[in-house]
C-alpha cells in the first residue's frame, strides 16, 4: 500500500511541479465550452438546452488531450521499465496512475465547471446533476484512457491513435453522462454511470498492464 | 521396444509455420472461389426474381438480401478476430497474428456495406436515411472500431509486437459485440428485433426464408474466400520485408 501512494504521490508532485499543465487543461475545458454560443448564437433557452452535451464533450476533449502523458513520459525515460520489474504488480501501479490521472484532469475540470453553467445558462439543479455525474463518469473516461494511452505507449506518433481508439468506446459514457443531466430518468442515468466507472476502474489496469508488457518485450 | 524421442506434432502447430499453412490451404482457395461464384448466382437469382414482393415494402424488401448477410458478417468478422487475438495472446500462434490483421479490413468493408445497405432501405420504409437507433448506433461504434484498429495496424513498425497489442485491443473492443446483438431488444426503438434465429422459429415463410439463407453463405463463404487470400499476401509481405531486411544487413556489412 505504501508502494501505491508512493506512485499517486510521485505522479501528482510531477505533474504540479513541472510547470503549469493542469491550468492549461481547465483553461481548454473552459474555452471549448465558452466557444460553443459563438458558434449556434447566444440563445438562451437553445444553450441551456444543449449545455450538458457540450461540458461533457468539453471535459471529455480535454481528458483525451491529458491522455499522452499518462505513459509515454515514463516510457521515454525508461521509468517504465523499472516499474515492470517493481514488487508492484503492473496492474495496481496502473490503478495508482490511473487515481492520479483522474486527480490532475477529471476533479480540476469539476471544480472549474461552475464558470461553464454561468456561462451556458445552465439552472441549478441542473448544474448539480452535471456535477454528479461528471465525478461519476469521469473515472471511466480516465480508465478507458489508460488503455488507449497503453495501446500506444509503443508507437512514435501515437498521440493521435488513442483518442480514435477511445472514441468508440466512451460512447456509453457520453450517451448516460448527458442523460443524467438532462432527461427525466436521470437516477437510472446516474446509476448506469456508476456501473460503468466501476468496471472500467476494475478491470482496465489488467487490459493496460496486459497491452504494456507485450508491447515491451 | 522403441521409444518415440520426437513428439508428434499436431495440426495446429504444424500450421504455426506460414509457408506450411500457405501450402495447405492454397489448394482451398479455387473451389471455395468456385463455390462463392455459384452460391452468388444463386442467391441473386431466387432475391432478385424468384422471391415475392413484400405486401408493404414491395421490392425494397430485396435489399435485405444483400444488407443482412453483411451486417451478420459485421459482427461474425469481430468474432473471427476476438479468437484469433484469444490465439495470438495465448498460444502466440503466428498464424492468428497474420489472421487478425487480415481480417480487419474485410470487416470494417462488410460493416460499412451493412451500414449503407441500411440506409438505403430506411429511406423508403422508413422515411429516413438515418436515425439515432440503438442498433444503428452501435454498429456505427462497431466501424470505428474497425477503423481504429486498421489505423493502429498501420502505425506499428514492429509487426510482431503490433499483434499482441493489438490484440489486446480487440478483446477490449469485443465488449460491444453483445451489446449490437442485444441493441434491439434492450432500446426497442427502430430496428425490428431478431425474426430468423428465434425460439420460436423464423418469423418469415420459406419464399423468403430461402434466398436469404443462399446469400447468408454466399457472403460468408466470400468473407472465408478473402480471408484466405488476405493471409497468403500478408505472409508474402512479411517475407518480402524480411528479405528486404536481410539484403539490407547484407549491404552495410
Amino acid at each position: 500500500m505504501r508502494a501505491f501512494s508512493a506512485i499517486i504521490g510521485r505522479e501528482l508532485a510531477l505533474a504540479l511541479r513541472g510547470g503549469g499543465d493542469v491550468l492549461t487543461l481547465v483553461l481548454f475545458f473552459i474555452i471549448t465550452g465558452a466557444i460553443v454560443p459563438f458558434a449556434v448564437g447566444p440563445d438562451k433557452a437553445l444553450l441551456a438546452s444543449i449545455a450538458p452535451g457540450i461540458i461533457w464533450i468539453a471535459a471529455f476533449l480535454a481528458m483525451l488531450l491529458g491522455l499522452d502523458r499518462l505513459f509515454r513520459p515514463d516510457h521515454e525515460d525508461g521509468t517504465l521499465i523499472l516499474l515492470r520489474h517493481a514488487e508492484l504488480p503492473l496492474p495496481a501501479i496502473i490503478a495508482a496512475k490511473v487515481i492520479a490521472h483522474w486527480l490532475l484532469t477529471a476533479l480540476p475540470l469539476i471544480l472549474a465547471s461552475p464558470i461553464l453553467a454561468v456561462l451556458l445558462a445552465m439552472d441549478f439543479s441542473a448544474f448539480w446533476r452535471m456535477v454528479l455525474s461528471l465525478l461519476l463518469g469521469t473515472p471511466a473516461l480516465a480508465a478507458f484512457g489508460a488503455i488507449g494511452a497503453a495501446v500506444t505507449v509503443a508507437i512514435r506518433r501515437g498521440g493521435l491513435i488513442a483518442p480514435i481508439l477511445i472514441a468508440p468506446l466512451s460512447v456509453p459514457v457520453l450517451i448516460f453522462g448527458t442523460g443524467a443531466i438532462s432527461a427525466t430518468q436521470s437516477n437510472a442515468a446516474l446509476l448506469f454511470l456508476a456501473a460503468l466507472s466501476l468496471m472500467a476502474v476494475a478491470l482496465a489496469p489488467f487490459a493496460a498492464a496486459l497491452a504494456i508488457s507485450s508491447a515491451e518485450d | 521396444m522403441t521409444i518415440q524421442t520426437t513428439p508428434k506434432q499436431s495440426w495446429w502447430s504444424r500450421i504455426a509455420h506460414p509457408g506450411q499453412f500457405v501450402a495447405w490451404t492454397r489448394p482451398l482457395l479455387w473451389p471455395l472461389t468456385i463455390l462463392t461464384v455459384l452460391l452468388f448466382v444463386l442467391g441473386l437469382w431466387f432475391a432478385l426474381y424468384n422471391s415475392p414482393q413484400d405486401y408493404q415494402m414491395g421490392d425494397t424488401v430485396r435489399i435485405m438480401y444483400v444488407h443482412v448477410p453483411t451486417a451478420w458478417l459485421s459482427q461474425f468478422v469481430y468474432a473471427v478476430m476476438a479468437v484469433s487475438a484469444l490465439g495470438s495472446l495465448v498460444w502466440r500462434h503466428p498464424m492468428a497474428d497474420v489472421s487478425m490483421k487480415a481480417a480487419a479490413p474485410l470487416g470494417a468493408a462488410f460493416t460499412a456495406l451493412a451500414l449503407f445497405t441500411g440506409s438505403l432501405w430506411g429511406r423508403p420504409t422508413w422515411g429516413t436515411f438515418w436515425e439515432w437507433d440503438g442498433r444503428m448506433t452501435s454498429t456505427l461504434v462497431l466501424l470505428f472500431i474497425y477503423l481504429g484498429i486498421i489505423a493502429l495496424w498501420r502505425a506499428f513498425d514492429d509487426q510482431l509486437r503490433a499483434a499482441r497489442v493489438i490484440a489486446v485491443f480487440t478483446l477490449v473492443g469485443a465488449v460491444n459485440i453483445p451489446i449490437i446483438k442485444f441493441s434491439v431488444d434492450w432500446w426497442s426503438t427502430l430496428h425490428q428485433p431478431a425474426s430468423v434465429f428465434r425460439a420460436d422459429g423464423p418469423r418469415m415463410p420459406f419464399s423468403i426464408l430461402t434466398p436469404l439463407f443462399v446469400m447468408f453463405f454466399a457472403f460468408t463463404v466470400l468473407f472465408l474466400v478473402l480471408h484466405l487470400k488476405a493471409m497468403h499476401t500478408e505472409v508474402s509481405r512479411r517475407r518480402v520485408m524480411a528479405l528486404e531486411r536481410q539484403a539490407a544487413q547484407g549491404a552495410k556489412s
